[in-house]
């Protein structure tokens, strides 16, 4: 789409230099603050290093597999991957499968209901997480919470007094329900303007050739919009992987066991505990685990000839 | 095209915007409300008499307005560094074809994958060994780890979207590359730079662990962990802490309302075409 070939260009004279002085700044900040910690990491977890160390400034001593050794071999890791696993397949099915219902329906609606939609989209979208999660804990509170009263509207439920953070699924509803409405607008609007892609005769004859509503959904419009499909679910996947924030907030900075995903466990194991190294080897299996979803990711940027 | 509309589907696309703004709404109504409407059952869904009482306990607060001072200038500085340093990458990767271009572009992908709570560890102990912890730049170089990425990969999108040839005439008509650049891509580029700061500017005034571990002095930290210490200082003060809120995300609303279309296209830049 830019640039083919800078033989052709006006200026002739340092084309080759030039490109490399333009991103050296950027490769210079990544290579900062971003390869040397993610190096650093990978050093960490096979040392042993606690807060003796972090004071002292002494080298750590070297610890080989060891980390590795007691975090794999705990029982407790793997329910805590099995867990973030869970966590994220529920919130990305939900946020597509909401996202892709809303955006139908803003592509169906009348337009000053679509405006509304919109505004209430961007609205949330705008919402720092810590104030989401604030909010919800408060529409989800024991005594006062307006989730309760209106839950008890319904005949046969009574929600009064209600804890919903005594029962870890109970409770993680609750964090999906905040990360999945934080994370629906951009879904919704994504997926709204692929929509928008898909020609209308082709649903039209589709129709007219006797489809019903669900075939002209699964035989039409979603091969059209494969591409911002897979793109939103392999985001939110990468994105509700590593969910720390609604979690540390709900729990009141200090979250059970049965609250741990992998990016809280992490985050404990460094700084409540001071095993840092243990941490480290943590979050080490975290990014080896989110590469995979990386690689979709990538391979879908590729092929939409986006990066070319 | 003008497909079939239904009153249904109107109905059923009031009722879905209606839950998705209801926590938003509830948040405001609670911040308005005095403290004897707040714990009322059943709870009243209309605004009734409106107080400032909860937004003036949340100003009150010790460190607020310092708070807001450290959060602005964390977000200014972050913006500033990460435009000046990805504007330049982001031109190099829209304007030229070079050897090794693919593999920038890979790892400028990937990098915005790598979730930032597996980094805090080796950010703080890079800070600590620099001495560079609890101050606010510290803080701004770490927080391009994830501004850096998509300011690069979002200028790049937007400076494609101008025609190049724009920039030939130029050059033709007399200006230096860095001259055309500055007169002709420049101003056209201006609402997609708003935009990326924006986004920056908004992603660094939410973040949360990084300041939370980075920064001990009160006095230096953001308004997200003053948000958040409310909630334990003040037990379960729901007016003052939808108040507290409401201050929060209001300027971030303020400022994405503006720029929304240019961001979501920006993210999106590409992967539509498919």
């Amino acid at each position: 789409m830019s640039a083919d070939g800078s033989g052709r260009r006006p200026t002739r004279r340092r084309p080759r230099l030039l490109p490399y002085l333009l991103i050296a700044p950027t490769a210079l900040a990544l290579l900062l603050v971003l390869g040397y910690p993610l190096v650093d990491m990978v050093v960490l977890a096979f040392q042993d290093m606690t807060r003796e160390q972090l004071f002292s400034g002494a080298a750590p001593p070297w610890a080989g597999l060891e980390q590795f050794r007691r975090v794999l071999g705990d029982g407790f890791f793997w329910t805590v991957v099995a867990r973030t696993v869970v966590f994220t397949a529920v919130c990305v099915a939900l946020t597509v499968l909401c996202g892709l219902f809303t955006a139908r329906l803003m592509h169906r609606a009348s337009p000053w209901v679509r405006a509304t939609i919109a505004g209430m989209l961007v609205t949330v979208w705008a919402m720092p997480v810590m104030v989401a999660a604030s909010v919800f804990r408060w529409l989800f509170d024991a005594d006062y919470g307006v989730v309760n009263w209106l839950l008890s509207r319904l005949p046969g439920v009574d929600l009064a007094r209600h804890n919903w953070f005594t029962d870890p699924w109970q409770g993680f509803a609750v964090i999906v329900a905040v990360v999945v409405w934080g994370s629906l607008p951009f879904a919704a609007i994504t997926l709204r303007a692929a929509l928008a892609q898909v020609p209308p005769e082709l649903e039209e004859s589709a129709v007219l050739d006797g489809a019903r509503p669900f075939q002209v959904l699964r035989h039409v419009v979603l091969p059209t919009i494969r591409p911002v499909l897979v793109m939103v679910t392999t985001l939110s996947a990468i994105w509700d992987f590593g969910v720390f924030n609604q979690i540390w907030l709900m729990r009141g900075g200090q979250p059970e066991r049965e609250y741990y995903l992998l990016g809280v466990y992490s985050f404990i194991e460094s700084f409540a505990v001071n095993r840092y190294s243990a941490g480290a080897a943590i979050a080490l299996v975290t990014v080896v685990l989110l590469l995979a979803g990386s690689v979709v990711h990538l391979r879908q940027m590729f092929r939409t000839g986006e990066v070319e | 095209m003008r497909r079939r509309r239904s009153l249904g589907h109107d109905l059923l696309g009031l009722l879905v915007a209606a839950v998705i703004g209801f926590p938003v709404y509830w948040m405001v109504l609670t911040a308005f409300r005095p403290a004897t409407e707040i714990l009322r059952v059943p709870p009243e869904f209309w605004p009734g008499r409106p107080t400032f009482d909860n937004f003036a306990r949340a100003l009150r607060t010790e460190t607020f307005w310092a708070n807001v001072r450290s959060s602005t200038l964390i977000g200014l500085g972050t913006v500033v560094l990460s435009l000046a340093v990805g504007a330049l990458a982001a031109f190099a990767l829209a304007r030229f074809r070079f050897v090794g271009r693919k593999a920038f572009v890979v790892v400028v992908l990937i990098v915005q994958t790598v979730p930032l709570t597996a980094l805090i560890i080796p950010l703080y102990l890079l800070l600590n060994d620099v001495g560079m912890t609890d101050s606010l730049l510290g803080v701004v170089l770490t927080y391009l780890v994830f501004t850096l990425p998509f300011t690069v990969w979002m200028l790049r999108g937007f400076i494609a979207g101008v025609p190049i040839e724009l920039e030939e005439a130029a050059m033709i008509d007399g200006c230096s590359r860095f001259g055309a650049f500055r007169r002709v891509v420049l101003p056209l580029l201006a609402p997609g730079i708003v935009a990326t700061s924006v986004f920056a500017l908004v992603q660094a005034w939410n973040e949360y662990v990084l300041v939370y571990v980075l920064l001990s002095s009160p006095q230096k930290q953001t308004v997200s962990i003053w948000l958040v210490s409310f909630q334990t200082s003040f037990g379960t003060d729901y007016g003052g802490l939808m108040a507290g809120a409401t201050l929060t995300a209001l300027p971030v609303v303020v400022f994405f309302l503006a720029v929304h279309r240019k961001i979501a296209s920006g993210l999106t830049a590409g992967a539509v075409k498919g």
